[in-house]
Formats: C-alpha cells, structure tokens, sequence
C-alpha cells in the first residue's frame, strides 16, 4: 500500500475495486487488525486501534466487539450448523446461549435462511451459506463489515442477492461495509467505489444516492 | 456451547474408532497392573489363608516357599512342646507335572496337617473339604479337574473332593491339597524297578566288602522289606507352621526355636517379603513394560491430538478472527483430549472385564490400581493435549485469508 488513505461513513457499503495483486487484500487485514500497517493511522468507530505496527487496543477483543467479516469462502464452522455458527459469534462475545441462540435465530430470518437453521454447512447452498456468513458477521452489531470476495464463487443472480444483502445491511443497521471484488456486475448498489492499483487507492466512481 | 462435543458428533465415528484403539492399549497397561498385581497376590494366596505366626524351615534356607525346605515330620511334636504354641502343624510344598488324560498336569502338592487343617480356610467353591486321611484331593479350578473325578499319582489314585479359586503358585500352577502323608508319598514316590535296582545295589556293595561276607544276613536284610527307605527313614516335610497361644509375644517363641542348631524360624511377615523377592524379577519386568506402554500411550494420545488439531486448523483460524479468547480455543482441544482419555479408560475397563478371566494367569485389578490408572490417563490426556495447544496457538487468524 502507498499512502492509503480513506473514511467509510456508518451505514455506507463501499466497493474496492483493482487487479489481483492491487493490495486489495492488503488494505483488508490491515483495516481488519490482522496483518498491521507498516506506518499510518487506523481509527473505528472513533477510536484509533492501530499507530503504525503498534496496536492500540487488545485486537482480539476489538475484532469481536466491532468488526464482522465475510469471505469469498464463507469460511463457516463445519460443525456447526446454521444457528450455531452465528450464536457462536455472540457467545464469543460473553451472549448467554439463550441470548445468543434467540438473536441468531432473528438474524437467520431476517437473511431468510431461517428455514435452514439446523442445517451444517456442507448441506447448504453456496447462496445460503452467504447468508449465514453474513448473519454471522452481524451478530454483535459490528461498526465495521469487511468482505473479501464474498461473491466470486456464486452465479450472477445469487452474487447480486448478496450484494443486495450489504447495502440492506449497511442501511439497516447502520454499519460501514467494505466489499474487495472483481466483480462489476453490481456495482450500483454501491454508495462508494473505490479503485486500488499498484498499492495506491483513488475514486473509481461515486455511485447515485438512489441506487 | 460446548465446541469440543459437537466437534466430536460431527466426526463421531472417527473419534468413536480413536477411543477405541486408545481403549485397547490402556487395557493392555490395565491388564499389566493386573498381572503384576496377580503374581503378588498368587505368590501370597495360600500364605495368607494360613495365618501362621511363625514358619519354622530348614536351617540356612528361605523356604517352604522361596526355597526347597526339608525338616523331620516330627519337628512339629518338638516345635509344639515349646511354652507359648498353641499350634503346630507340618506343611508340605512341592510341584510336580503328570500325565492326565493325556494332557500334561502340572501342579503344586500342598500337605495338609488332617484333620487339624481340612482346607477349611481355603476358597472352596465346590464340594467339600478333606474327609479322611488318605487318598482324597482339593485342587483349584485352574487344575481343570472335576469333582469327583479320580487323578492317579505315585501309585495311588486320589478324588478330587473340593474345587477352589485364586489357588496358583507364583509360577501360576494350580494348587492340589492332600493330606501329609499322600503328600510325601506323591513327592517320594519311587518306581518299582528303581527299588530292585537300589536292592541289588546294596547286595552288590555288601559282597565287595568284608562286612557282607563276613555277615551274609547282612545281605538278606539290606534287600528285604524292612530296609525300605520309607520305613526306616525319617519323613520329611517343607516346613512346621506356628501359631501362639493368646497374649504370647511371638519373638519369645522364635528366639527359642531359633537356637536350635537345626532350623530357621521365620516370622510371617518376613515369609511374606520372600515370596514377594521371590518373583520380583518378573515384577520389575512387567513394571518396565508398563512404564514403556504409558509412555507409548502418551506419545500416541499426543500425535492422534496433535491431528485433530491440524484438521481444524482452519476453523480455528476463524475462531481467532471472530475475537475468540485463548482459553475457547484451549477448551476446545483439551475437553477433546480429556474425553479421549475417559472414554478410552472406560473401554479399556469393560472389555477388560470381559477379556482378563481368559488370561492364563491371574490378572488381579484392584480399586488402588483403577485409581492409579485413572490418574496416569487424566495425565497423560493433558500432556498429549499440550502439542495440540501449541500448535493452535500458533496460527494467525490472516491465515482465513490465505
């Protein structure tokens, strides 16, 4: 990365666009406090967790407590089903289980997937587990969604419901999304697009405020 | 939630055929505590019953047990005259192998003192106890025998009367108790044609010598039924087993016995320590073996941990990039490796249970030795664990985005 530098506003969903080898990815785990930046600043929420290399806050509490994550895998416990692969989520987050397991049921329903909540991962649809993922990542109310290619392994219609899913999400639950994708088809349900190449970052395309 | 349990359901046959494996060698270390626990308790088992205060032997021996031991029979009249014994009575050991129905018989011929020891302190667990001072036998169950079945031995032929359990030798020979002088007659039994062999012997040895031909009725008596040895020599046993009267300090007794030039008086204790000498070679080995499979087990537990940990490597990555705390993903490894362990001790308990009783020898599991067991598992779980730990600890959560 060169000089990056960006905000991504609470209810905002954000495209990345660039080639592989961009730094896209790189911009990714630094933002979501796995791999540290060399230099620079990275502020949540208000609160600066990242000077450089040096982490700020304890980063294992913060990512629980702030940040959600989805993959172009979805990356779900395989031996957990639907509902406890979000309810794990919370407990991590000291939820009691019944806490836990009657908000992740809510999550299920409100990404329509609630129908398949005991379910394990191998017997769901690549769309489905999406869904979970995406539940998932909204378990504790995150500031914060980072998703990595979350639609490079579905078809066109199921990649856009997903799409769709980020910018309900984003708006509903006013939390800031980041979306790495090389996919174009998309690209209007994004506030914000931005374009990385050779590790530098700038406007792509500022997307109308209807769509 | 409990991770580690539904981990498990999710491969339930894998871990099902783990524990089984790992059940299968904790029986093996079980069954080997219950060995060396059986070879102590058959080398004690008829010392025990006896409650004898005090085991008078041949002088400079370690015996009836440990060691050959040959004393007059009527040692017991003198043992007996001394002030404080309440009871003396003789005692014959030895082993012998004969035919029986064309299988070998190997067994330990014990003298019983009839009728003042009938086998009353033994195990029976059939028939009854010795009726009559000849020609009846009890023999353990090991021995194979039935009762009423009829065992020829020297030139006689004895019925098994009474059947016992856990009578064995320390080399896991069954015993067979006879009344003294069948005991003696068993031991020196002497076949016909080694008799005339020993007359015409003497004969010969007579006509060398002056004293033969000079005394020619010499020659008829040397050959002749009174010169039999069993008739003129003195009969020996293995050993006088003591008891003192009430209130009488046994060491009194034993240092009266003891300065009789001709004997060594043992405590029952100190009989008790040479027996366990005598099969502490084969202790010290079963130990070792025991000590090599629980390292064995250890190293197994800990590679079959380690694995499980390598296949969910992934998914702990994830855990980590959820914000999961350390000790979640510890929980998760060691509860696995904890219901390992339980599961395996407990398969190694039942078919223990099932398998021990067809082992040739005693496999005697006693309650110290579960524990014990239980103990060395639960270590053993959580060592074994350690490498998992380890290597869980060790991955980076960027790794989900590898």
């Amino acid at each position: 990365m060169r000089d990056v530098s960006f905000q991504v506003r609470r209810g905002e969903v954000v495209a990345l666009l660039g080639p592989s080898g961009a730094g896209k990815s790189t911009l990714l785990t630094a933002i979501g406090l796995v791999n540290p930046p060399t230099s620079g600043r990275i502020t949540i929420s208000g609160c600066p967790v990242m000077d450089g290399p040096r982490p700020l806050v304890n980063l294992r509490a913060f990512r629980r407590k702030y940040l959600g994550f989805v993959f172009q895998k979805a990356n779900l416990i395989p031996f957990l089903n639907a509902l406890e692969n979000v309810q794990v989520a919370l407990e991590i987050n000291d939820a009691s289980p019944r806490k836990a397991r009657k908000r992740a049921l809510e999550l299920l329903e409100y990404l329509g997937v609630a129908d398949r909540s005991h379910s394990l991962p191998s017997t769901l649809s690549g769309g489905q587990q999406q869904r979970v993922a995406v539940a998932r990542a909204l378990a504790n109310n995150p500031s914060l969604i980072l998703a990595d290619e979350p639609t490079a392994a579905l078809d066109s219609h199921r990649g856009r419901q997903v799409m769709e899913l980020f910018r309900m999400v984003a708006h509903e639950h006013k939390a800031g999304v980041i979306v790495v994708t090389h996919d174009h088809r998309a690209l209007d349900v994004f506030d914000r697009i931005l374009e990385m190449e050779d590790g530098e970052l700038r406007p792509f395309a500022v997307a109308s405020s209807n769509s | 939630m409990n991770l580690a349990i539904r981990d498990i359901r999710h491969k339930l046959s894998r871990f099902l055929l783990t524990a089984v494996g790992i059940g299968l060698l904790l029986m093996i270390v079980m069954g080997m505590a219950g060995i060396y626990q059986g070879l102590s308790e058959d080398a004690l088992s008829f010392l025990e019953r006896t409650k004898a205060d005090l085991w008078v032997v041949q002088r400079g021996t370690r015996g009836p047990f440990a060691e050959i031991s040959r004393i007059p029979w009527n040692l017991e009249d003198r043992v007996y005259a001394v002030t404080g014994v309440a009871k003396a009575r003789a005692f014959v050991s030895h082993t012998i192998q004969r035919e029986y129905q064309s299988r070998p018989l190997r067994m330990v011929v014990q003298g019983l003192a009839w009728p003042q020891d009938d086998g009353n302190v033994l195990p029976l667990i059939a028939g009854r106890v010795l009726g009559q001072a000849h020609y009846e036998m009890l023999a353990d169950r090991t021995l194979g025998l039935r009762l009423g079945d009829r065992v020829s031995l020297g030139k006689d032929i004895y019925t098994v009367v009474g059947i016992t359990a856990g009578m064995t030798g320390p080399a896991g020979d069954g015993f067979a108790f006879f009344t003294i002088p069948d005991s003696i007659a068993i031991q020196y039994d002497t076949p016909g044609e080694a008799i005339r062999l020993e007359r015409e012997a003497r004969r010969s040895r007579l006509r060398r010598q002056d004293l033969g031909n000079t005394q020619p009725i010499l020659q008829e008596r040397a050959a002749g039924p009174a010169s039999q040895l069993p008739a003129l020599g003195t009969q020996n046993v293995s050993a006088i087993m003591v008891n003192v009267a009430p209130g009488v300090d046994p060491a009194r007794v034993a240092k009266v016995i003891s300065g009789w030039s001709d004997v060594t008086v043992y405590f029952n204790n100190v009989q008790r320590e040479l027996m366990l000498r005598s099969i502490e070679r084969n202790r010290k080995q079963l130990g070792m073996f025991r000590t090599l499979l629980v390292i064995i087990s250890a190293i197994i537990m800990a590679l079959i941990l380690y694995t499980l940990t390598l296949d969910k490597m992934h998914d702990i990555a994830m855990f980590k990039l959820m914000g999961a705390r350390n000790r979640t993903i510890v929980a998760l490894i060691l509860q696995q490796a904890l219901l390992l362990g339980a599961l395996g001790y407990a398969l190694a308990y039942s078919i223990g249970l099932w398998v021990f009783p067809f082992f040739p020898r005693r496999v005697a599991i006693t309650s110290a030795n579960l524990v014990q067991l239980a103990l060395i598992v639960l270590a053993i779980s959580v060592l074994s664990s350690l490498l998992g730990i380890w290597k869980a600890m060790s991955v980076q959560p960027n790794e989900i985005l590898a």
